[in-house]
């Protein structure tokens, strides 16, 4: 059973419609809170359809979600689940729970499993038990963890998160630490690009982060990117590849 | 609460077109083998804590063994958000019991016929809960303490023995525990009896991880231990220099 290709992106000409997000998506917990990553690329087949998408999408002031797998069956999650936590503050008067909310989003993806292609990470924090990270994985499932990684990009990561994972960060730590990451799921995976969107949520509220691709560190066989060859030639020091 | 409820029940058809028609699906996550046997005092239970996305080892702290009323454990293997529905369901069977409040309490007996008429009532309709359950117990009856173990699987299979094991399990640890297994092994026998099969599996079981969770239920009740994991022998001469006599040999 090949897993990669549920979420890798299918052949389709550009113009047959269907958006996936190939994706990278990553959640943490840190000291304080979460912090959720996302790449940005939004492919349909081999043509990226939007490179500034944005995969963190908003559930509660408290609650937000990554979105990887078909854009059109994640939305639509989330677009329910809003509405749902919703109608459940007024209704109780304070702000939903994560735990509430995440399996929200676990009801609609196993009672409609043979249908949707989404993988979700779900994290917030609430005043009950703090910052809060929940997968929930194709078919279902919900598991609440430390940290979490999905979409195509994930592929990459299982080595490095074992390798590098570290529980109680602070929260300047978290950022930084899943922004290398995201990225350095970008370098290697074809679905994944563009920006990498932070979401970090605490105590204190929300706070939105835009980290360009043209301000991401460089990885392996990388280069410092130029305006132009002329600028590198007439800097005088070229590294010219004589015949 | 209500109104949300409702509206909970009816988007999914709305978001699924209408149609509702499930059929027989390929499973996502899913956990390996569960192995349990009966001992002198209960029944012991185990497995190991991972679950499997295709060939990746995604997830590797995942209990697949539960606690069911006072008298039962429940062992899963299959796909696993099937698994965490049917501990759904045994929180609604459980708590009505608990609520007849007629002093009397669901063994394993009938929590395994329970979920046998769930298994194979999805299977009729061509959509089966992907999982093989293993369902233990004590319970005090009129001839003593009765020892419980069954199992029964996606197709609605079902039996009883006094030592089961799911998956690969089937294939690796059954034939350990037909060779070995007495009546009145104590707890210490049947661990060792128990990590025998743990470790064949660990060997030879692609997708089984070294972190396992033992379980043991008694009239006592009911008790999960934490994860641990078993040490590996690699120390064998041949393993060291196969290709020597034979290049290019595996």
């Amino acid at each position: 059973m090949d897993a990669s290709s549920l979420m890798g992106s299918s052949s389709d000409a550009p113009t047959s419609g269907e958006h996936r997000m190939g994706t990278t998506i990553v959640g943490v917990c840190y000291n304080g809170g979460v912090v959720l990553a996302a790449d940005s690329r939004t492919s349909t087949g081999m043509y990226v359809a939007n490179r500034a998408s944005d995969k963190i999408s908003q559930l509660t002031d408290n609650v937000y979600v990554c979105r990887s797998g078909s854009a059109a069956d994640t939305q639509v999650i989330s677009d329910y689940v809003r509405y749902f936590l919703h109608q459940h503050t007024i209704q109780s008067g304070q702000p939903a729970t994560v735990k509430v909310a995440s399996n929200l989003v676990r009801l609609l993806a196993y009672q409609n499993k043979s249908m949707l292609q989404a993988g979700m990470i779900v994290g917030g924090w609430d005043k009950y038990e703090g910052g809060q990270i929940y997968s929930v994985p194709l078919g279902g499932t919900i598991l609440r963890q430390p940290f979490a990684i999905g979409g195509s990009g994930s592929s990459y990561l299982y080595g490095l998160m074992d390798h590098e994972w570290r529980d109680g960060m602070t929260q300047e730590e978290a950022e930084k630490f899943v922004v290398k990451v995201v990225s350095l799921a970008i370098a290697r995976d074809g679905a994944s690009g563009g920006v990498v969107r932070t979401v970090t949520i605490n105590a204190d509220g929300v706070k939105r982060s835009f980290h360009p691709g043209n301000k991401l560190p460089l990885w392996h066989e990388e280069l410092e990117p130029q305006n132009s060859l002329l600028d590198i030639l007439a800097a005088g020091n070229p590294d010219a590849m004589v015949q | 609460m209500d109104g949300s409820h409702a509206n909970a029940a009816s988007a999914p058809a709305a978001a699924g077109g209408g149609e509702g028609m499930q059929r027989t699906l390929n499973p996502y996550v899913t956990g390996n083998s569960v192995i349990a046997m009966k001992y002198k005092d209960g029944v012991i239970m185990a497995c190991d804590t991972g679950a499997s996305y295709g060939s990746t080892l995604r997830y590797k702290s995942v209990e697949r063994i539960k606690a069911v009323g006072k008298h039962s454990l429940i062992g899963g293997s299959g796909e696993f958000s099937d698994f965490q529905e049917i501990l759904r369901y045994l929180d609604e069977l459980t708590l009505s019991d608990h609520m007849w409040d007629d002093g009397n309490s669901l063994g394993p007996k009938e929590i395994h016929a329970y979920l046998t008429r769930v298994m194979y009532n999805r299977r009729n309709k061509f959509d089966p809960l992907w999982n093989s359950l293993v369902l233990g117990g004590v319970k005090r009856g009129p001839k003593g303490d009765e020892k419980y173990l069954g199992m029964v699987n996606m197709i609605g299979t079902h039996f009883e023995e006094n030592h089961i094991a799911t998956g690969f399990g089937n294939h690796m640890a059954v034939p350990i525990l037909r060779g070995e297994w007495r009546e009145d092994l104590t707890f210490e026998e049947a661990v060792k009896l128990i990590e025998k099969c743990l470790l064949v599996l660990l060997y030879r079981d692609r997708s089984s991880i070294n972190k396992f969770q033992i379980a043991k239920i008694t009239t006592e009740g009911s008790t999960i231990y934490p994860p641990y994991a078993l040490k590996t022998n690699w120390g064998f001469s041949a393993f060291e220099n196969p290709s020597q006599g034979a290049v290019g040999t595996w």
